[in-house]
């Protein structure tokens, strides 16, 4: 069966309609605006209605080459908007793992990245878009207009209504390529040394961590700073990307997988420090270089876990949650621990706040999984932190609704025509 | 570089003319409506393409394309990349019952484009230089009961394209012939069916820019359809008669 979600769990039956204009009416039915399929878990899915595909509304409507604002459709995705305003010097104020998502998405889950300590989320970037109603209504949306719909829409998963149209900030860069340092590190607490003492001139900063290492070496893994090269080529260079063809029907990522990539990835690199240069690609997207990763993990799909827990109480919550992987033999193949900063987008149901931010995923193994990744969950709640909905498929609606308190004042303005799976399930 | 896209609005055309969208190329787009035909220009602008025209028209009109190449020349001066993607899908269920509706088929996807192509070979045969891009179809390789109403109409021009490219090859004029097989698009949208035999407009555009660069003559897109396709080609009639494709 065609999977609609990217962590392909869970997996139910979606019927799949395009939107084939901006201006074309929407649909009588229950609904739910449908951008590229990154969500993870079931934020993107409606089985009781219909998906509308923003897909055809893929359209630049204006750029201004000078002070890099560019209104677009819906539909456009993020790697049309770098292969297009990055030759003219322009990228992306802030981008996550994958350009495979569209505008539209990356408002609606207030998407964030490497530099979300420093220049915050998606939605800090969002002049404005125009939001219609399944009334048929037309809402032009911004800071000052209609500012309810704008802070309820950014971070609002696609409930309030079909965002057509958006116009965003762009900033500036001189090249190609970025500035890396990799610092390979021994234990949890080195990260937090590391991220206090980060010169902010990188402003992108990432630590991805071995999470099958346990006692003195528990979190220990590369820190990775980087920062736009302040002068060279505006080109896209050419990457040869490999796919993956088919779902195996077994995940091929296991204990053994995990435990053997996780070793090798730690020690690859030999030196303590390593200083790189690196196309925009390589550097934002490594996972995009394989398309359809998510096949890798079978047909039983797969849960990814991401929290931000806040920064006092951080340490001591992801220590103890690293202990859980650890102690289950239950790894992840990527695990990915980061800084946020205080900076917010001011949506409402925005996931970043300022703490420490650590992503997972997990092979689907039945129930077993659901009630580890509850325990996770347990973990996260009791530090005061939050889960990203985006990226979530099993937590419960008391977790939920306790680590986002204006789900009510969303749940007042969504559309009645729309829901999704996600919301269903925690608002109940 | 100055480029003409006939049948602009169709998917392929677009993520074609995207990937051309820079400072460097002027485009003149030809379609029917008109709507689209000014957004996707405004599409191309906002990409950093140098300038934009369009004109509407409709090659199911006999004879207005001496008036499409004309006007194409007066926006762009010399043309030196055509992509030609304009075209009917239609129903084969239809055109077994209604005449009208076969004969426009042909009057849109067969008799329009040898007469632009007519012209567009004269024309690139005098200035020595330039580039054809006919988006034709797997369908043309062998008529199937499915669609050979449409197949067959692709099939013609797919003739006349590899006289046309031998004639103009002395000119240093390349023409190339393109046959995608699954595409993803609003032409399709009605036939179910995904999978890896499914491909999107933005790979088949991907690799007809490769293709142009490396002047080839015919590209299937993906590659794997030329196997798929000499296989289908290769079943005896006497077997092909009772397989229903």
């Amino acid at each position: 069966m065609e999977r609609y979600s990217w962590g392909g769990y869970p997996n139910t039956q979606q019927q799949l309609k395009q939107l084939s204009s901006i201006t074309t009416p929407l649909p009588k039915e229950s609904f739910l605006p449908y951008g590229l399929g990154r969500s993870y878990g079931d934020s993107c899915l409606n089985s009781e209605g219909v998906l509308l595909s923003s897909q055809p509304c893929d359209h630049f409507i204006f750029f201004d080459k000078e002070t890099g604002v560019l209104t677009c459709e819906a539909g456009v995705n993020l790697k049309s908007i770098i292969q297009h305003c990055l030759p003219m010097g322009w990228f992306l104020p802030v981008t996550p793992g994958t350009q495979y998502v569209t505008v539209a998405g990356a408002i609606a889950n207030d998407v964030h990245g490497k530099n979300h300590e420093l220049a915050g989320s998606f939605g800090c970037y969002v002049k404005q878009f125009e939001l219609v109603r399944s009334t048929g209504e037309r809402l032009l949306c911004s800071p000052s207009d209609n500012s309810d719909y704008f802070y309820a829409t950014i971070g609002g998963l696609g409930l309030t209504g079909f965002i057509t149209q958006v116009t965003i900030q762009l900033k500036r860069i001189n090249s190609h390529k970025l500035l890396v340092t990799s610092e390979k590190y021994q234990h949890l607490n080195d990260f937090f040394t590391l991220s206090e003492n980060a010169d902010d001139a990188n402003e992108y900063q990432v630590a991805w961590l071995d999470c099958t290492a346990t006692g003195s070496k528990l979190g220990r893994g590369h820190f990775i700073s980087g920062r736009h090269q302040d002068d060279g080529d505006l080109i896209l260079p050419e990457r040869r990307g490999k796919s993956v063809p088919l779902t195996s029907p077994v995940s091929l990522i296991n204990n053994l997988s995990v435990r053997c990539f996780n070793s090798l990835y730690y020690q690859r690199q030999l030196g303590q420090t390593k200083i790189l240069e690196q196309s925009y690609e390589p550097f934002f997207y490594p996972l995009d270089a394989i398309e359809n990763w998510n096949r890798l993990y079978g047909k039983q799909g797969f849960l990814q876990h991401q929290c931000v827990i806040p920064k006092n109480v951080g340490k001591e919550a992801i220590k103890e949650m690293l202990a859980l992987i650890a102690k289950e033999k239950t790894g992840s193949f990527l695990v990915v621990l980061k800084m946020m900063g205080a900076k917010s987008s001011g949506g409402w149901l925005s996931f970043p706040m300022e703490g420490v931010t650590l992503a997972m995923d997990f092979p689907y193994q039945g129930k077993q999984t659901l009630d580890f990744l509850h325990r996770l969950d347990a973990i996260v709640s009791d530090a005061g932190g939050r889960l990203y909905p985006a990226k979530d498929a099993n937590m419960l609606p008391s977790t939920f609704k306790a680590a986002y308190p204006k789900w009510e004042a969303l749940e007042k303005m969504r559309d009645p025509q729309i829901a999704s799976d996600f919301w269903r399930r925690v608002i109940q | 570089m100055n480029i003409l896209v006939i049948g602009a609005n169709s998917a392929i055309a677009k993520a074609v003319a995207r990937r051309y969208a820079n400072p460097a190329n002027a485009f003149y787009l030809v379609a029917r409506n008109e709507e689209k035909l000014n957004k996707n220009a405004e599409d191309l602008k906002a990409r950093g393409a140098n300038q934009v025209e369009i004109k509407s028209a409709d090659f199911a009109k006999a004879g207005i394309e001496p008036e499409v190449i004309e006007s194409a020349k007066a926006s762009l001066g010399r043309i030196d990349l055509v992509i030609m993607a304009h075209s009917i899908l239609g129903d084969q269920a239809v055109f077994e019952k209604d005449l009208d509706a076969l004969n426009q088929l042909y009057q849109v996807n067969t008799l329009s484009s040898l007469n632009l192509l007519t012209l567009l070979a004269n024309e690139m045969e005098v200035q020595k230089q330039g580039n054809i891009v006919f988006i034709a179809s797997v369908a043309a390789d062998r008529g199937r009961p499915s669609n050979y109403a449409y197949g067959s109409s692709k099939a013609a021009v797919v003739t006349f394209l590899q006289g046309m490219r031998a004639r103009l090859a002395k000119s240093n004029v390349h023409v190339m012939t393109v046959k995608p097989g699954f595409v993803e698009s609003p032409m399709t949208e009605h036939i179910e069916g995904s999978g890896p035999l499914w491909s999107t407009p933005e790979k088949v555009a991907e690799i007809i820019q490769k293709g142009l660069v490396k002047r080839r003559n015919t590209l299937y897109t993906p590659w794997f359809w030329w196997g798929i396709m000499t296989i289908i080609k290769s079943i005896p009639e006497c077997i092909f008669k009772k397989l229903n494709l």
